[in-house]
């Protein structure tokens, strides 16, 4: 009675350490580690070799790392580098907060003000709506629409608001932000919205019976609650963000400068060991990034 | 017994059919009808940008010839990155002859055999000797003659005297030079220095190809008097800070509008007249004219920026494909191809056929600079301008007996890009 068989308590203490389970999980790891983690070690290598007008040469140097922070130590102006990822983190940042703001005040609406199930979920598909077309043909939608002889100018104009047509609506921080939060407010609301459906209504009425006001209620309760939801919402935004140079090329009209685009630029002109560099350089960044934000929560315990 | 003959019937019928299957699955292999059934189907794969890959020059050949090209169209940089890192993703290059000194080196090229090339001796001797109409013109930059001729087939070095070899072919060359949207800006333009001119304010946009732009700006830099170079196309790392610093100072200014990066872009510039003056290049004026809206391909007094682009042959081609692609040289060097080309303003290699398949009027309009004696159409029936109308550049004497400097790769190529990096993020 009080030894029952050994064997047990083993196979209960480790579940899913069985054959099967190792195969269930061996195609995602195949996948991960032939389409990840075999590419990034690639990267890593290439980052340290050298390389001349039209080849790779393997090597160990650290020369592309110090020709990206060339002039960072010294020099009055700041250096590109550093001014590349300070515009790219000026991005970040306003872009991150606008989604926030917009994605949660979407979410809330859609899951505590409306109260039918079946307008709930048509609203919801309706936010996903502009996944149907490519990312880039949103982005081209906004040149007619902000252009210098663009609707939102030739409207101005037509009104009488301003008599030279808006420069700024285009090509311009203002634009490249604009089309940052049309294109990734919806990688907020999702997680948002997922996170608030599952709030017990319960708590909402206890703080509201404990006199709470709509502000308490939406502070104190909703928001801690959703914290999975804003951290996972935010990664996707940022790590999106920092990683981008086609939104920034075309909606900046190509002149403002981000991480990815320098990337891309010394691609283009086989200067891929510097290219590695700096993408490894970023990467640690955003892994850094993403790291803190999971200080914040523990995702695996709140999924 | 009836049980048996039922069995062997039915084992001729299942035999049969299985025959027909298989007959049919053949013919559906081959993808093509039996009476061509032997003949193998040649798909060239042609890499190249957008720009010179015209699908009724494909069509064309198709007809003519019974051999597929397939494009695939990339960037100018893509397409040196592809050949040096991937020589077998394609059968056939289009390729600037700037872009050889990344190429050549690495042996992914194999030397063209002009003996197998009809009309290689009749390619205009731009091309071999770097005159026009028995005048020099500018070699500043990658001057075609200097990276046309190869050591032997297999060679990784160019030479500097004619050989049986050619790295590439000549298909299309034009020189470049300021777009401008004459209906905005109201005034005459005759010199570079105008892209850098503070009255076009926020309305002028440069190429964003590093090695490209970067000899623009050097251009507007010399017309500026502020510096005159030994050569634009391969500066010192003084010369390209500079040059650098010139855009930069413009830029914090409020010059440029925008950066643009394929043909598209600049059409889209100049016809929603973002822009009134930037780099532009021939077919892309053509592009916007062809919208209705007016747009001038300015001649200035300092000359032309020029480019060439030609074919050339991955090292690993062989057999049949080969065969093919040598096909498809002779065949566009032709005149069907050439005047195709003519008559969207670029300009082709062998002037010859081209002329014996282009009208005499369209001849005179394009290549002659006179006035057009009826209206020119492009080749797709647009109205490119109307009769009496002169070409802008004038006849091809004048314009390709103006150029000042060719696209080129510089020695200090990596320093000017990480340059060009340090004027986007500025």
């Amino acid at each position: 009675m009080s030894a029952p068989t050994p064997s047990l308590p083993a196979s209960g203490a480790a579940p899913g350490r069985t054959i099967a389970a190792w195969w269930q999980a061996l195609p995602l790891t195949a996948v991960f580690v032939l389409f990840f983690l075999i590419p990034l070690a690639l990267v890593l290598m290439v980052s340290f070799w050298d390389y001349n007008q039209y080849e790779m040469l393997p090597d160990f140097t650290f020369k592309n790392y110090v020709a990206v922070f060339e002039g960072c130590l010294s020099g009055d102006d700041m250096c590109v580098t550093f001014k590349t990822y300070l515009s790219t983190f000026k991005f970040c940042l306003l872009v991150w907060f606008l989604t926030l703001v917009i994605g949660f005040a979407v979410s809330y609406f859609l899951a505590f003000h409306v109260k039918s199930n079946g307008v709930q979920v048509v609203l919801f598909v309706l936010c996903t709506i502009p996944f149907w077309t490519s990312n880039v043909i949103r982005m081209i939608a906004w040149v007619p629409l902000l252009g210098r002889n663009g609707l939102v100018n030739s409207m101005l104009v037509g009104v009488g608001a301003v008599d030279q047509p808006v420069e700024w609506l285009l090509f311009s921080n203002f634009s490249v932000v604009l089309a940052f939060v049309h294109l990734f407010t919806t990688f907020m609301i999702v997680p948002i919205f997922n996170s608030m459906m599952r709030i017990d209504r319960s708590l909402l009425e206890a703080a509201a019976d404990s006199g709470a006001t709509a502000w308490q209620t939406l502070w104190n309760v909703i928001v801690p609650l959703c914290r999975t939801g804003i951290i996972i919402g935010s990664i996707f935004v940022i790590t999106i963000v920092m990683g981008d140079f086609v939104t920034i090329g075309v909606m900046g009209g190509q002149q403002i400068a981000s991480v990815g685009k320098i990337i891309q630029v010394q691609t283009s002109y086989l200067q891929f060991p510097l290219a590695a560099a700096n993408a490894v350089i970023l990467l640690a960044l955003v892994l850094m990034i993403i790291w803190a934000l999971t200080r914040l929560v523990d995702i695996r315990k709140e999924l | 017994m009836s049980d048996a003959k039922k069995d062997s019937t039915l084992g001729a019928l299942s035999v049969q059919r299985r025959s027909v299957l298989k007959g049919t699955a053949g013919i559906l292999a081959a993808g093509m009808f039996p009476a061509i059934h032997a003949q193998e189907k040649i798909v060239l794969r042609y890499l190249g940008t957008a720009v010179n890959q015209d699908k009724e020059i494909a069509d064309k050949f198709k007809a003519d010839t019974g051999i597929e090209i397939q494009y695939v169209a990339v960037t100018t940089d893509d397409v040196t990155k592809r050949a040096v890192t991937a020589p077998n993703s394609f059968d056939l290059i289009d390729t600037e002859y700037f872009s050889l000194k990344n190429i050549v080196p690495t042996g992914n090229l194999k030397g063209i055999d002009t003996k197998r090339i009809k009309n290689a001796d009749k390619i205009t001797t731009l091309f071999t000797k770097g005159e026009v109409a028995g005048k020099k013109v500018g070699d500043q930059g990658t001057a075609p003659k200097k990276t046309i001729f190869l050591e032997g087939e297999k060679s990784k070095k160019f030479s500097a005297t004619p050989t049986q070899f050619m790295s590439l072919i000549p298909t299309v060359y034009n020189a470049d030079t300021l777009g401008i949207r004459p209906d905005l800006i109201k005034r005459p333009i005759s010199s570079w220095a105008e892209l850098l001119n503070p009255e076009f304010k926020g309305k002028a946009a440069i190429l964003n190809i590093p090695s490209i732009g970067i000899m623009d700006a050097a251009m507007v830099v010399e017309a500026m008097g502020l510096y005159k170079y030994p050569d634009k196309g391969n500066m010192t790392k003084k010369e390209i800070d500079l040059t650098i610093k010139t855009l930069i100072e413009a830029k914090k200014a409020g010059q440029f509008r925008s950066l643009w990066k394929d043909f598209n872009e600049s059409v889209n510039l100049m016809a929603s007249g973002e822009v009134v003056i930037q780099s532009m290049w021939s077919p892309a004026v053509t592009a916007v004219r062809t919208k209705g809206i007016a747009c001038t391909f300015q001649p200035l007094k300092e000359g032309y920026r020029a480019w060439a682009s030609g074919f050339g042959l991955p090292a690993t081609l062989s057999g049949k494909k080969l065969d093919g692609a040598y096909e498809f040289i002779n065949w566009f060097l032709d005149g069907w191809a050439g005047a195709y080309l003519n008559r969207q303003g670029y300009y082709s290699a062998v002037l010859d056929t081209a002329k014996a398949k282009m009208e005499a009027y369209e001849w005179a309009y394009w290549m002659e600079g006179k006035p057009a004696t009826q209206d020119i159409k492009s080749p797709h029936g647009d109205l490119l301008a109307k009769k009496g109308e002169v070409r802008d550049g004038g006849s091809y004497e004048a314009r390709m007996g103006g150029i000042a400097c060719w696209n080129a790769v510089m020695d200090e190529n990596a320093y000017m890009v990480q340059k060009w990096n340090e004027f986007v993020a500025a």
